[in-house]
């Protein structure tokens, strides 16, 4: 059995020290907390393998394998720091993936850390929750390290991540796409992939078939992305900076 | 010596048996299954790229499309995870009331599942017992939010509102009348609270109905013992929760173990197997059955006299009384904000699960500080388990594949989302 008295995250700092990046304990006002550990493609398989069979984590299950896409984390429609001259019109500019079709679509770019593999596990023996979050190296294909030898489940969830957001995972044997149609081009969970997508089927009763044409629903936003500065929030936020610094 | 070659099978998507929009490409060696593909995301919507683009509250509606015959446990697990991030407490009445209708979808849930494994078996009748139960728990789900399926009901800081007064009545009409009418509306006199404790404690009987078709008969047996046998240490390795895992000896509940709601004050058990087999998954699901109108009487007694608000009181994230909106400006503001621009989550992420009918359903959710949400995960726990189907089924018979199929208790609408 692990110490209690020893908080997770320090056990997790201590044994893997430099081999992750970063160990962020998030804590919620009402929720138990949760950790994050950020990890190197390169050092995935050792840290999770460890993750598995070490007495103190045995996380045996791992419950959800996921992409995210970075791009456009933060960005918002709707100027909210200054007054503006315009009416509801400065709420219909706006780079969203609500915004526009396939043929408009902004050119494919690769800021470093865009796609990232989110891993949760869970610990059956120790009731515990742990999330690790594996950025793809900056540069050519999304790239990161199948965890399939160690949970067999990462199959299927490595095939959506593949599929959804183009992320390739190495030496998974068998990645094909899984929820989109045969045939399907691109990859629709990307941020800079149309919300009304690419084509759309019907059954055309000329040529007594189904065909495949483009689509013909036009890209509409109603609601704005917004971000506003919160005053609650950041009076909060500063009492406790200040808090943490007092200490 | 004729030479038999193995062949492939196209089973569904169009099959009474694939629960929906199951493609499943078989291998097979005569009877014999080799192998199985199984292809699915014919029903997929996007809905988690769909909710990117929404505020918070517009995807409420397409959790109860995900898992369509668990609604208000998707519903559970999305708005937890808003709150989580938005750091509210839900108010005590609130958080029975959700623990409640939990378990009304659990029975809902399983109830379904019976009657069509049932089918898919060859036992007819379950179906037709298990859709009288399910049509008077819909009735409490049309009570309380309008819609039979799609409650929409449960909201970040409580839910939509607080219970009826009256449960409805049927109306005479020429199908339902005189003393047929009365048996109909025999529970309906009172409260709905009224009649939920009545069918709590009826249930059990209706579920001793189920297992007098069952549990003891001979053909149903022979169908599923020693069918899938899925080994503990396999159900943990392929990411099996709920009744998949419970039946392979695990005990292991999410209510029991990481409470949410009110579970950690409510008395009940996990039913555990001991195979892992398709019966003792069928075996582990009747108990639960039970175990749910359990915890319905419990919640009825306390929200009998736990009065209180249904929602929290925080205009920011949940609109003000209609009432209050007519006389008090701030009161109308607030509407306004919530309505056209919804509410802001603050940055961070989060993973909010709840022990959905199937299993572990989960919301992972990161948030960029706006007004929509910057990635929703939905861990559908049919998707982990339908994925294990190649290594359980093989060297299975065909017709095993069926009761496969029936027992993972799949719905499309979770897995391809």
């Amino acid at each position: 059995m692990a110490d209690p008295a020893i908080p997770h995250a320090e056990q997790l700092r201590a044994r893997f020290g430099d081999k992750i990046a970063e160990c962020i304990e998030h804590v919620y006002e009402v929720a138990t907390p949760e950790i994050t550990l950020v990890v190197a493609p390169e050092n995935l398989l050792e840290v999770a393998r460890a993750l598995r069979e070490e007495a103190p984590f045995r996380y045996e299950q791992l419950i959800d394998l996921c992409g995210v896409d970075y791009l456009s984390y933060g960005q918002v429609e709707w100027d909210t720091e200054d007054a503006s001259g315009e009416g509801f019109s400065r709420g219909v500019e706006g780079e969203g993936a609500g915004r526009f079709d396939w043929a408009s679509r902004p050119e494919s770019t690769l800021q470093p850390r865009r796609f990232a593999s989110v891993i949760h596990l869970q610990s059956v023996h120790h009731n515990r929750r742990l999330r690790l979050r594996c950025f793809a190296p900056h540069g050519g294909l999304p790239v990161v390290p199948s965890v399939i030898e160690l949970w067999p489940v990462a199959n299927w969830f490595e095939r959506e991540a593949f599929d959804l957001f183009g992320i390739v995972y190495e030496g998974h044997p068998d990645l094909r796409r899984i929820l989109t149609d045969y045939g399907f081009v691109g990859h629709p969970f990307r941020k800079d992939f149309p919300l009304v997508g690419n084509v759309e089927v019907r059954y055309d009763a000329e040529q007594g078939r189904v065909v495949y044409q483009p689509v013909t629903i036009e890209p509409r936003v109603t609601v704005p992305r917004v971000i506003r500065r919160d005053s609650r929030r950041e009076q909060a936020r500063s009492e406790s900076a200040a808090q943490t610094a007092g200490k | 010596m004729q030479e038999i070659r193995s062949y492939s099978l196209n089973f569904g998507p169009q099959h009474p048996a694939a629960h929906g929009v199951l493609r499943l490409v078989l291998e097979m060696d005569g009877e014999t299954v080799r192998r199985a593909d199984p292809h699915v995301g014919l029903l997929h919507r996007g809905t988690e790229k769909l909710a990117e683009s929404k505020p918070f509250n517009h995807s409420i509606g397409y959790m109860d499309r995900l898992d369509y015959v668990s609604m208000m446990c998707n519903e559970h697990a999305y708005v937890r995870a808003i709150e989580n991030l938005l750091g509210i407490e839900v108010p005590e009445r609130a958080q029975w009331i959700r623990t409640m209708f939990d378990e009304i979808t659990r029975i809902l849930n399983h109830l379904m599942w019976i009657g069509s494994n049932g089918l898919d078996l060859g036992a007819m009748a379950v179906m037709l017992y298990a859709f009288r139960e399910r049509e008077e728990l819909m009735d409490c789900y049309e009570a309380v939010s309008g819609a039979r399926m799609h409650a929409a009901y449960y909201r970040p800081g409580g839910v939509y509102r607080d219970l009826p007064d009256q449960m409805p009545k049927y109306k005479e009409t020429p199908w339902h009348k005189g003393a047929d009418l009365k048996r109909l509306n025999a529970w309906r006199e009172g409260s709905m609270l009224d009649f939920l404790d009545a069918f709590a404690d009826d249930f059990p009987h209706r579920v001793d109905e189920y297992e007098t078709l069952l549990t003891d008969n001979r053909i149903w047996k022979q169908r599923t013992v020693g069918i899938g046998v899925v080994p503990p240490e396999k159900a943990l390795a392929w990411g099996m929760s709920g009744p998949m895992l419970r039946a392979s000896g695990i005990a292991w509940d999410l209510r029991k173990k990481q409470p949410y709601a009110k579970y950690a004050e409510v008395d009940f058990d996990i039913p555990v197997g001991v195979g892992g087999d398709c019966y003792d998954r069928y075996v582990v699901r009747v108990a639960e059955m039970r175990e749910s109108a359990r915890i319905i009487k419990q919640c009825v007694a306390k929200l009998r006299t736990l009065q209180g608000p249904v929602i929290v009181r925080d205009f920011k994230v949940a609109p003000p009384h209609r009432e209050e909106m007519k006389r008090d400006m701030e009161a109308l503001i607030h509407h306004f904000k919530l309505f056209t621009e919804g509410y802001l989550v603050p940055e961070g992420e989060t993973y909010a699960a709840v022990e959905a009918p199937k299993g572990e359903f989960g919301c992972y959710l990161v948030s960029d500080g706006a007004n929509k949400p910057f990635r929703v995960k939905l861990r559908a726990p049919g998707f982990a388990h339908l994925s294990s189907m190649d290594e359980v089924v093989k060297g299975h018979m065909l017709s095993d594949v069926v009761a496969m199929i029936g027992t993972y208790d799949v719905v499309f609408g979770e897995i391809d989302r």
